[in-house]
């Protein structure tokens, strides 16, 4: 009775609540149907691209956008949902309705999604520009053609950064110091995947690069991997954010972490921390852009005509202004000049700079294409232990 | 109603019987009633009841074996899996013509993924033999056996089509076996090896840590939502916004600000290190594990608890403990005996709230939870978005909201739900 006059409140906040998240999927919905509206009709002037977000979507726009919407006109609506890309496609696919042109997606994504079937099939060679000496596009890329529906945009790597501050006179220049908690003391941040963690402590336990991915494919090899690994167990802060190892790194909370080499260039470069990169036996990794399968044939048409323009070699070489991500082009690598705003060279920050390329891992998709799943059930019960 | 028959059916107006003309003004009422609300029940429908069931649905479908290979399933009727001799020549056959179909419309890859679920290996074994398979021609190039074998060693993998020949059925078990930490064999359901249990582990970590978080946030909410409700109005406004004021703020940013309050370099141990209680080298870890997990949420879910705490608790007259405490009854035996039975439905249900919201987060485990304090729904999100096992993921979703009924069911029978109320 005498609560009366305040009751409502608590009525309207769960209301409310509701309310805030049931607008917040009319609004998709209304945008999908705008989207699907406009592109029954006149959509010539649009098209979404989807990529993830930070300094990486930045660099894109500064490269790729600006001067694509110059020169043809087109609008590009951002879609910073990367990260569930592979997920949202699928949905999208079931549901009859893509509402993405163009997608940034890892290599190991891309080919989910061209086994998955959600992905187009790219034919390089007519679909992608030759370099500016007429190499046919298939040649300028390379190896770094993985899958036949993806088209590579950058060379990253995962590797660590280290704080100079707290190791002494004795900076880490090999991977195993991860492993040495008797010189490193400290905690270590590494990724709450398999991927990558076990590959390096099957190579400080003794095992050589070659062999790596012969020792994975065996239980024992799993155990021996996640076994070296327990040596540090209880010094590992595991990320699953690339944001967090920068900010780990920033607090002194970690001696060492692993991350994207571009995520560290930025701690190191602009927020000036007292942190350096440790190069050794960094795992080369690619990403790129994917088509979604089923556009309609004139969406299908803009994005491709998009892409020849964005994965030429002038714009690849252009990325890496802006961001410290080598260019997936053999062709770029001699373009790459100065940041934009720093105005320090970025060659030497490139992970494919032959300074800091001496000891590399190639990201082995066809392995963890077939043993992600496993590897990663015995990973996740190894940690819950 | 002897009456009735003898005067006849009383009228209306205009001449129809009264029983008649009330049903049909009642039922127009009804249906204009339904009229009002349908555009709201086909919203609830399309935008909530359907995709949820065809989720759950999922847990359970598995046509794309049947549908991918048809004639290899029929043939391999005929094949004792038992056996562990290859199968024969038809199969292969079979099998050859199946896959160059498949290829054609893009399927076999996507046959790939799903098996290899269940044997490592299927994945790569699909994507690299269909580039050679669609080199084959179905008639001129037969037998088979051999040639499959040639372009792949694990088309002579006796396991291979157990596989096959397991996982073909349109309805399956399969996802809820692996579900509860086993899986589906040619000999029946087995348990996982114990290096990849996990998921049994994790429900019950689930239950349990929302049952500590459920149990601290009524620890907690109970004297805030008790003081709330007994000061006056001008006060009790200024405390409810700072209650309210967390609950508008990004979930995230409160999150990630507990990370800045708890981690070891954080404010907690710092202050804690300067005022001499904690040595410098033997920070407290109250991050990245199961304590973190309860704190980080106890806070976020807490005005979930005070707002149907405070309404009850607004609702209880105070006569009835000036009335106990003017019979002689001490501070205590007021609140006991007087006060918190009426506050109950209060707890009830802030408690189910809580509860069912803590059972399926998952950002903020993930982002505070380290190794031990992720929860099932952690495992759920890894599935929809990364290995794309969405099957599995359905029935991880399909076991969580049964025993969230189990629970709300026992709720009701020991507390009574008619026992719970928002205000």
């Amino acid at each position: 009775m005498i609560g009366l006059p305040r009751d409502p409140v608590f009525k309207v906040k769960i209301y409310g609540y509701n309310r805030e998240l049931t607008m917040k999927v009319t609004k998709t919905t209304l945008m999908a149907s705008a989207i699907a509206a406009v592109a029954g009709g006149a959509m010539a002037e649009e098209m979404t691209i989807v990529s993830w977000g930070g300094a990486y979507s930045k660099s894109q726009l500064k490269a790729y956008h600006e001067p694509y919407s110059e020169k043809t006109g087109v609008t590009i609506l951002n879609d910073d949902s990367s990260a569930e890309g592979v997920a949202k496609l699928r949905a999208m696919n079931e549901a009859g309705n893509i509402t993405w042109d163009v997608v940034d997606a890892v290599a190991a994504d891309a080919i989910r999604l061209c086994d998955e079937g959600l992905a187009m099939e790219i034919d390089p060679d007519t679909m992608l520009a030759p370099a500016p000496d007429g190499t046919p596009a298939s040649e300028d890329f390379g190896d770094l053609l993985v899958s036949d529906c993806f088209i590579p945009q950058i060379v990253y790597s995962t590797t660590f950064g280290y704080r100079t501050d707290l190791v002494g006179d004795n900076p880490p220049t090999e991977i195993c110091a991860v492993f040495d908690l008797e010189n490193y003391p400290g905690k270590r941040s590494l990724e709450k995947r398999p991927i990558n963690n076990m590959e390096w402590a099957l190579l400080c336990d003794g095992v050589a690069k070659d062999d790596v991915y012969d020792v994975l494919a065996t239980p024992e090899g799993q155990d021996q991997a996640l076994a070296k690994l327990g040596t540090i167990k209880d010094s590992v802060v595991w990320w699953s954010a690339g944001a967090d190892t920068p900010q780990l790194l920033a607090d002194g909370e970690v001696v060492m972490g692993s991350t994207y080499n571009g995520r560290l260039f930025s701690v190191i470069e602009e927020q000036k921390q007292p942190v350096a990169m440790l190069w050794d036996a960094q795992v080369f990794d690619l990403d790129g852009w994917i088509i979604p399968a089923g556009l309609s044939e004139e969406r299908k048409q803009r994005a491709l005509d998009y892409i020849m323009f964005a994965t030429d070699t002038q714009r690849l070489a252009d990325q890496a202004k802006y961001i410290s991500y080598g260019p997936a082009r053999a062709s770029s690598a001699p373009l790459v000049g100065q940041h934009a705003e720093l105005g320090i060279d970025m060659a030497p920050h490139m992970p494919t700079d032959p300074e800091n390329a001496k000891n590399t891992f190639l990201y082995n998709y066809e392995f963890w294409a077939d043993y992600r799943d496993d590897i990663d059930a015995k990973f996740q019960a190894w940690l819950a232990q | 109603m002897t009456d009735a028959t003898q005067s006849g059916p009383m009228l209306a107006a205009d001449g129809t019987p009264l029983k008649k003309s009330l049903a049909r003004s009642l039922r127009r009422r009804k249906l204009r009633a339904l009229a009002l609300i349908s555009p709201l029940l086909l919203f609830v429908l399309l935008s909530f009841v359907i995709p949820i069931v065809s989720m759950l649905f999922r847990s359970v479908e598995n046509g794309i074996v049947s549908q991918t290979i048809p004639l290899t399933v029929v043939e391999l009727q005929n094949w004792d899996a038992e056996g562990g001799e290859l199968p024969n020549e038809a199969v292969y056959a079979a099998f050859t013509k199946d896959m160059l179909a498949a290829i054609e419309a893009k399927q076999h890859t996507r046959l790939g993924s799903r098996l290899n679920y269940e044997k490592t290996g299927m994945s790569s074994m699909f994507r690299r033999s269909g580039r050679q398979i669609k080199k084959l021609d179905p008639e001129a190039d037969a037998p088979f056996k051999d040639k499959l074998i040639e372009i792949h060693d694990g088309w002579g993998d006796v396991d291979t089509w157990r596989t096959i020949k397991t996982h073909a059925v349109p309805i399956t078990n399969g996802y809820f076996l692996n579900a509860v930490d086993m899986r589906r064999t040619p000999e029946g359901a087995q348990a996982q090896p114990d290096d990849k249990k996990i998921l049994i582990k994790l429900f019950g970590r689930t239950l349990m840590m929302s049952l500590i978080i459920t149990g601290s946030c009524v620890l907690l909410a109970y004297p805030i939502s008790y003081l709330l409700a007994n000061l006056p109005m001008r006060i009790s406004n200024l405390l409810m916004i700072l209650v309210l004021l967390p609950f508008w703020t990004s979930l995230l940013v409160r999150t990630s600000a507990w990370k800045v309050m708890l981690q070891q370099q954080g404010v907690i141990n710092e202050t804690l290190v300067w005022l001499g209680l904690v040595a410098d080298d033997a920070r407290l870890v109250i991050i990245n594990n199961q304590f973190g997990t309860i704190i980080a949420m106890t806070h976020i879910l807490l005005p979930f608890m005070i707002l149907p705490m405070y309404s009850v608790m607004q609702t209880i007259p105070p006569t009835y403990t000036r009335a106990a405490k003017s019979m002689g009854a001490t501070n205590w035996t007021t609140f006991w005996r007087i006060y918190f039975p009426q506050s109950i439905p209060g707890i009830g249900a802030g408690s189910i709230l809580v509860f069912i919201l803590a059972i399926g987060y998952y950002i903020t485990p993930e982002i505070v939870g380290g190794t031990k304090g992720v929860f099932i729904s952690n495992r759920i999100a890894y599935h929809i978005s990364s290995s794309l096992n969405w099957g599995l993921a359905a029935a991880l979703g399909t076991i969580l909201l049964v025993v969230v009924l189990v629970l709300y069911w026992a709720y009701d029978k020991i507390v009574g739900i008619d026992n719970v109320k928002l205000g």
